[in-house]
């Protein structure tokens, strides 16, 4: 009788975790962030093909667990790096996509073979559950166990290594779980597969590793460029960083420039994250003459009605607004960076180059979360500004639409607020984006937060400069006075740039800039209407523009389905643009899941119905697939809002990531050792009590959480990790606890079902995983916490009728 | 003997397959000028154009674009949408070309400077229209497969050169026309001063494969500049207006 492979099976969950969030981070640098869902969906894919494969083959498997589970391991480890590998070479183009129905052909293959790892690390886990059922507790233990220690491995290792690198690290994982497991007589083997683990990360060489970004990435295409190279190249979890010069065809990077300058920016570097950009570092030599560019931006708006002001640059990335700012004397600038390897870039690694910007004594450098900063903040500033941080043709193309973004709510405004000195503003630049709606977006959250914060007549407190490119909306505390209104008009009259807004109406002036209609002026009107015609116009307006709140925190999702049909129909005039790629890409690599993973659900029940469930009939199988669907889906859904909600505790993304997962999975790791001691004998609904848990203690944090966050906001980062693990654990002990309960149950009663109902429940919890985003942009990560307890709380139910009858059905 | 009558048989094959498969060309490429002139009286009020002047569609309907496409995209060349031409650069959807270079208003004779060559069709679509075109490529390898496209086409009237575009073409200065269809985070300044004051420059806006919006700078005769935004098509941000 062979032993139970325990730290074999932590090892796989390990590796396995710790691939999907690496193929994540692998398909933001070769693809676009959206396509990081396809990863979540692989797993879930994966994990439906082991239960179905594990139920085909039946029991004749049980002779050879030991060798089976081992070469099962192997292979995982062999062809993570290899699926990855294979796929880079299918030459799928996700921007043709709606264009070119070969696209489909090629990403669907490009997904059966990433998926072929998944398959392998899942189907060692069905053969343990299938083994060794009654010791379900314990292999659920440690699956949650390992894939704990796999997030903290994935994002750590990122850190410190490539990606691709890391992804041989975790391949090792794999090798070392088949080398550990691996049968006598033989142990020789599992000698060479530990050896092999070792070795593998460091023997590989990287021409064999190397990423092949997209080619229309921007990266791609600045490389293409004759002179160009790269300078520096640096990686984190947050993204890759490389920095690129070109002394033969320098970058020149002046967002707008009004189309009277005369002058052009001097030479600069051009840094791409994960291949998008450019951003510019801006070469400064203490002379200001050559940065005149600086005042003929629209970003340039309101420094005309400032004097030496105290400036917050808010995502202050390669520096040039933090420039900008200086270039117009400011007294202090404060620059908050998220990402400490873009802030290094300037700070240090071409510090020379870029004039000691953030060393000069008027500029103070924070590596933070934007949020946080200015929620922890003591300072009050004349000026925050939101610089333009992405791409005219990221932001048209709608490639951020499934990104949270906790900088642009109606929460977030009203920090701002409260940090600005009296008539302080907010500056928010954009691209001009036509017909128009991030900016009109954020014009309805400035709008939203200035009535919540008392305000009668908020279009007062508006302004909107536009040039040819982009624009620059101002929020200002108080209602705009005439004379500042007549400097913004000097101002854009002396740029040709249009003032759009300002101080409640519209400027008037003959455009610089004509638009086939007032869009702006229109929208504007619009929002100066009460809160029941802003509503109606948010209602009305075909691209989603209500204001995002820290519960629907998306700025960039403008999709509606009911502009699909019409702009479908302008797809021959070049109408296509309308659509934001993000969110049909998402909803179609979801479809394709659940496809696949559907049919491989079903498959079984049908090849081996005789076999597997012959005995049983058709409604006690589908209470079966209830019970652990629902726990699958109600798991992920609870942990993934859970995850968004401590992006704002923690505040930083990493740093909530690394924590909610880890604690997630430790605590339901416990709970599910502790649930034996739930299913004795006579117990008729051992689940009902780890359910009220759940669902009591959910309900409590949804009550109770605006409150707790605000009270920790100005608290410690380890007090707030605390209070976030302190959160977590009873609930996720809780939610622990079920799943091995049901398949105790079934390993008393009929062994062979177990594979199915584990892949069954992985294979609903992956899915879960991206539907978590497409619903939290319906209804909110508040909504989605609801969802998730009232599927939990149905569970008991479908437990329940199993006994029922004195049978397990 | 036999092997010359062999190889004049087979020449005398290809020669039909390749005429065959122009005059398919021909026809699909008709269809596509048709279908071009009907989507724009749809999109009127937006563009400003009721229609497009009819040389720019008869040069359309002349102008080889399976020559500037690669094989594989050949099939392709007469639908109304983009292709990928290789090194992450792409070939506009027609209806769109058409358009820009309707807004261009130029007129036989007239000199017009690309920026960014790409394929070399919007270069030889305005070549066909008998203007004298300067096209610069950034893209080395672009720029040469492109210049030897088009010289097999147009011996005369487009000159190609890889290199930087940031700063015009000096020595042809000023143009008629200008087209940027690199995309840029703003318009060179050289680029403005080297517009004739009367000239017109087209910049359009988007990320691959999805141009937005066509921007059209217009130099006065004073010298002043203006612009206008054009949404290609019909879409009405807002439902149930009164």
């Amino acid at each position: 009788m062979p032993t139970l492979p325990l730290l074999s099976i932590a090892l796989i969950s390990c590796a396995a975790l710790g691939l999907e969030i690496l193929l994540m981070r692998l398909f933001s640098i070769v693809q676009w962030h959206h396509f990081a869902y396809l990863a979540v969906s692989l797993a879930m894919l994966g994990y439906g093909a082991a239960g179905t494969a594990r139920v085909v083959l039946g029991a004749r498997l049980h002779a050879h667990f030991s060798q089976i589970f081992a070469v099962s391991a192997l292979l995982f480890g062999l062809t993570a790096p290899a699926a990855f590998l294979v796929a880079q070479q299918v030459p799928f183009n996700a921007l043709e996509i709606l264009w070119d129905a070969r696209q489909w052909l090629w990403l669907t293959l490009q997904y059966l073979v990433l998926f072929v790892p998944f398959f392998f690390a899942a189907f060692c886990l069905c053969l343990a559950f299938s083994h060794f059922g009654s010791q379900a507790h314990r292999i659920y233990g440690a699956d949650l166990w390992g894939a704990a220690a796999g997030s903290l491995l994935a994002l750590g290792l990122l850190f410190i290594l490539p990606p691709q690198r890391v992804l041989l690290v975790i391949a090792g994982f794999a090798l070392a779980a088949a080398g550990l497991a691996w049968p006598p007589p033989r142990h020789q083997v599992g000698y060479v597969l530990l050896l092999a683990a070792m070795a593998l990360p460091w023997v590989i060489p990287d021409t064999l590793l190397a990423l092949h970004p997209s080619q229309y990435k921007s990266l791609s295409q600045t490389l293409l460029v004759t002179g160009a190279k790269v300078k520096t190249e640096k990686y984190s979890p947050l993204g890759q960083v490389t920095v690129v010069e070109n002394p033969r065809v320098p970058l020149r990077y002046a967002p707008g420039l009004s189309l009277t300058a005369t002058r052009e920016p001097p030479p600069q570097l051009g840094v791409f994250v994960d291949g998008e950009g450019p951003a510019a570092i801006t070469r400064f030599d203490g002379a200001w003459e050559p940065l005149t560019f600086l005042g003929q931006m629209p970003s340039a708006m309101p420094y005309q009605l400032l004097q030496r002001p105290s400036v917050l640059v808010l995502g202050a990335g390669t520096g040039m607004d933090v420039l900008q700012a200086l270039y117009y004397e400011a007294a202090v600038v404060d620059a908050v960076e998220l990402d400490a390897n873009v802030a290094a870039l300037v700070a240090q690694d071409n510090a020379s180059f870029a004039g000691q910007l953030y060393q000069l004594p008027q500029v103070r450098l924070h590596v933070a979360e934007a949020r946080s900063f200015v929620a922890t903040s003591s300072a009050r500033y004349d000026l925050m500004v939101l610089p333009l941080a992405d791409t005219f043709g990221t932001a048209s193309a709608g490639l951020h639409g499934l990104a949270a973004d906790y900088l642009h709510t109606v929460e977030a405004f009203r920090i701002y607020f409260c940090q600005l000195k009296p008539g302080g503003m907010l500056a928010l630049n954009r691209w001009v984006q036509l017909p128009p709606r991030d900016l009109i977006k954020l014009a309805a959250t400035a709008v939203e937060a200035l009535v919540l914060e008392g305000v009668t007549q908020p279009a007062r407190h508006l302004a909107l400069l536009r040039g040819w490119q982009s624009a620059t909306l101002l929020v200002k505390q108080t209602p705009f006075m005439p004379r500042e209104v007549a400097a913004l008009h000097d101002f854009a009259e002396s740029q040709a740039f249009d003032l759009e807004w300002a101080g409640g109406r519209v400027a008037g002036a003959m455009p610089h800039h004509r638009l086939d209609r007032p869009y702006f002026q229109e929208a504007f009107a619009a929002l100066s209407g009460t809160a029941h015609e802003r509503a109606d116009f948010y209602r009305r307006y075909k691209f989603h523009i209500a204001p995002p709140t820290d519960d629907r925190p998306y700025l960039y999702h403008f999709f509606t389905w009911r502009a699909l049909p019409e702009i479908m129909q302008l797809k021959e005039r070049g109408g296509l643009s309308l659509v934001e790629m993000g969110y049909p890409v998402l909803v179609a690599t979801w479809l394709l899941a659940m496809l696949f993973g559907t049919l491989l659900i079903l498959l079984p029940l049908w090849a081996a119905r005789r076999r597997a469930m012959g005995t049983r009939t058709a409604s006690q199988r589908r209470r079966v697939f209830a019970y652990f669907s629902l726990l699958g889906m109600a798991f992920m859904l609870l942990e993934m809002a859970f995850l968004q909600k401590f992006v704002l505790l923690l505040g930083h993304p990493l740093y909530a990531a690394a924590a909610v997962l880890t604690t997630f999975l430790l605590f339901a790791g416990m709970g599910s050792r502790f649930s034996v001691r739930l299913s004795v004998k006579g117990r008729r609904s051992p689940t009902l009590w780890p359910v009220v848990g759940i669902v009591s203690l959910g309900v409590g944090y949804l009550t109770l959480q605006p409150l707790m966050l605000e009270a920790a906001m100005g608290w410690p980062m380890l007090q707030r990790l605390a209070l976030g693990i302190i959160l977590i654990a009873p609930l996720a002990f809780c939610m622990g606890m079920p799943f091995p309960l049901g398949m105790a149950r079934l390993a008393g009663e009929d062994i062979e079902m177990l594979p199915w109902a584990y892949g069954v429940n992985a294979c609903f919890s992956v899915m879960s995983a991206s539907m978590a985003t497409l619903l939290a942009m319906e209804i909110g990560f508040s909504g989605v916490v609801l969802l998730a307890l009232g599927l939990y709380l149905a569970t008991p139910f479908f437990y329940r009728t199993q006994s029922a009858d004195g049978r397990y059905s | 003997m036999w092997a010359r009558w062999l190889a004049a048989c087979l020449l005398l094959l290809v020669s039909a397959g390749l005429m065959a498969g122009e005059q398919e060309f021909a026809v699909e490429r008709i269809k596509l000028v048709r279908d071009i002139a009907q989507l724009t009286r749809a999109s009127a009020a937006e563009t400003g154009r009721p229609e497009i002047n009819p040389a720019v569609l008869a040069a359309m309907a002349r102008t080889p674009r399976h020559r500037f496409v690669p094989i594989d995209q050949q099939h392709y060349a007469y639908h109304n949408r983009p292709l990928p031409i290789g090194y992450g650069q792409t070939i506009s959807q027609p209806f769109l070309v058409a358009l820009m270079t309707d807004l261009l208003e130029v007129k036989p004779g007239d000199r017009v400077l690309e920026l960014g060559t790409g394929s070399g069709y919007q270069a030889a679509l305005l070549a066909e229209m008998g203007m004298q075109v300067y096209s610069m490529e950034i893209v080395g390898p672009l720029a040469t497969r492109a210049s030897q496209t088009l010289a097999a086409l147009y011996p005369r009237g487009v000159e190609v050169r890889h290199g930087d575009g940031y700063y015009g073409w000096e020595a042809h200065a000023p143009f008629d026309a200008i087209i940027v269809t690199a995309a840029a985070s703003h318009v060179p300044p050289p680029l403005v001063r080297q517009l004739k004051p009367g000239g017109r420059m087209v910049i359009p806006l988007g990320a691959s494969f999805l141009i937005q919006q066509l921007v059209l700078v217009e130099k006065a005769a004073d010298g002043r500049i203006s612009s206008r935004e054009i949404v290609p098509v019909r879409f009405v941000p807002l439902t149930g207006e009164h």
